[in-house]
């Protein structure tokens, strides 16, 4: 091997352990983004007026249905939680939580929805349906510029690892990862839109493109359609350990919901 | 459930330009949708939004199926009297939405 070809070997090997090395590196907690900071102006200020951000449309069905009796038990969220902006007050901000009945975390949709076949002996909510967006919209609401706080103990734990496992993993047809795009090509261009870091402060919120609200649920699933990965469904324990771990990886974070979003 | 939310400044100096901000819920289906079985999506539109103050007319949009879903409207108008203005928002499918709101003008 002459001494150039040696150098040029050594550059190579040098190139390949940094890319190596940047293909497995977390954002550090100072350099995280929420989405909203790489947004259009234009779609920052639907956002920042109650006034002109259309997701308080479903905040407001979502008061409506707090205070409004349902099922068997002729109960409303209210009957039971009292005035919302006291007892739901940084509740979003610490959900998935572990449940103890189901021995895993539950989101807040499944929460809510505990509730309603629980004490409400009503029948649970479809994901995605007006009322648990306007519900779980309203509940988060509450948590509005609080900081993102889920609970990781000896019980969480084995889910978040799962959660991040997911994040990791290559899958589809186009064999991306997660933390592909997220982690490593974040503020970078794929077509015409920004790369965000994939934080969910916003949730549920209100996207340009879906012309209406919608769940992290959602967008996960659009994410993996984008990748050729099968999907899992709405409320999967997947989901759910992936959403664990994307609001640990966005920890102390401040809550945006109802976020706007292109 | 058909929600619209109105904001405006409850008081105003005469003379003053106000800004009022207008958020109706609706999906603007445009029409020209199909569902994945190839059925055409009937169109339901919001075809008109007026504004009166003290049955005065002072602001009136023709809507068109380009408009997006939950349109917000924003426009200003001059404070003259204290009084109430009020937004009507006419659609198909015989959608009727009425907003009523109190102006004091000092």
């Amino acid at each position: 091997m002459s001494f150039s070809a040696g150098v040029r070997f050594l550059l190579l090997a040098a190139a390949c352990f940094i890319s190596a090395k940047a293909l497995t590196a977390e954002i550090p907690l100072g350099e995280r983004r929420s989405g909203y900071e790489l947004m259009a102006r234009e779609t920052r200020a639907i956002q920042d007026d109650d006034a002109t951000n259309p997701g308080m449309l479903w905040v407001l069905d979502g008061e409506a249905l707090w205070n409004k009796k349902a099922g068997a038990a002729d109960r409303s969220c209210a009957d039971c939680h009292g005035d919302a902006r006291e007892s739901m007050k940084a509740v979003a901000a610490r959900y998935p939580a572990f449940d103890t009945a189901r021995g895993r975390p539950v989101n807040l949709e499944q929460r809510i929805n505990g509730c309603r076949t629980g004490r409400q002996k009503a029948a649970p909510l479809t994901y995605e349906s007006k009322d648990l967006l306007a519900l779980s919209a309203y509940v988060a609401r509450q948590s509005h510029g609080l900081p993102i706080r889920v609970t990781i103990d000896e019980r969480t734990r084995p889910f978040l690892a799962a959660g991040k496992e997911t994040f990791h993993r290559r899958q589809g047809q186009l064999n991306l990862s997660c933390a592909l795009c997220h982690d490593d090509n974040w503020g970078k261009h794929l077509a015409g839109s920004v790369i965000p870091q994939a934080h969910p402060t916003g949730y549920p919120l209100y996207r340009l493109e879906w012309q209406g609200l919608g769940s992290l649920g959602r967008r996960l699933r659009n994410c993996l359609t984008g990748m050729r990965a099968q999907a899992p469904e709405l409320g999967s324990d997947e989901f759910v350990d992936l959403e664990l771990y994307l609001m640990w990886r966005a920890r102390e974070m401040k809550i945006e919901t109802p976020a706007v979003r292109p | 459930m058909a929600r619209a939310v109105v904001t405006l400044p409850a008081r105003a100096k005469r003379g003053e330009i106000v800004e009022i901000k207008t958020l109706a819920q609706h999906p603007m289906e445009t029409g020209f949708r199909r569902t994945q079985t190839g059925e055409l999506i009937p169109r339901d539109i919001i075809r008109r939004f007026t504004c009166t103050y003290n049955g005065v007319e002072v602001y009136r949009a023709d809507l068109h199926p380009a408009i997006a879903a939950n349109p917000l409207i924003a426009f200003t108008t001059i404070a003259t009297e204290t009084g109430t203005l009020t937004f009507q928002w006419v659609g198909d499918n015989g959608y009727t939405v009425t907003e009523i709101a109190p102006i004091r003008v000092e």
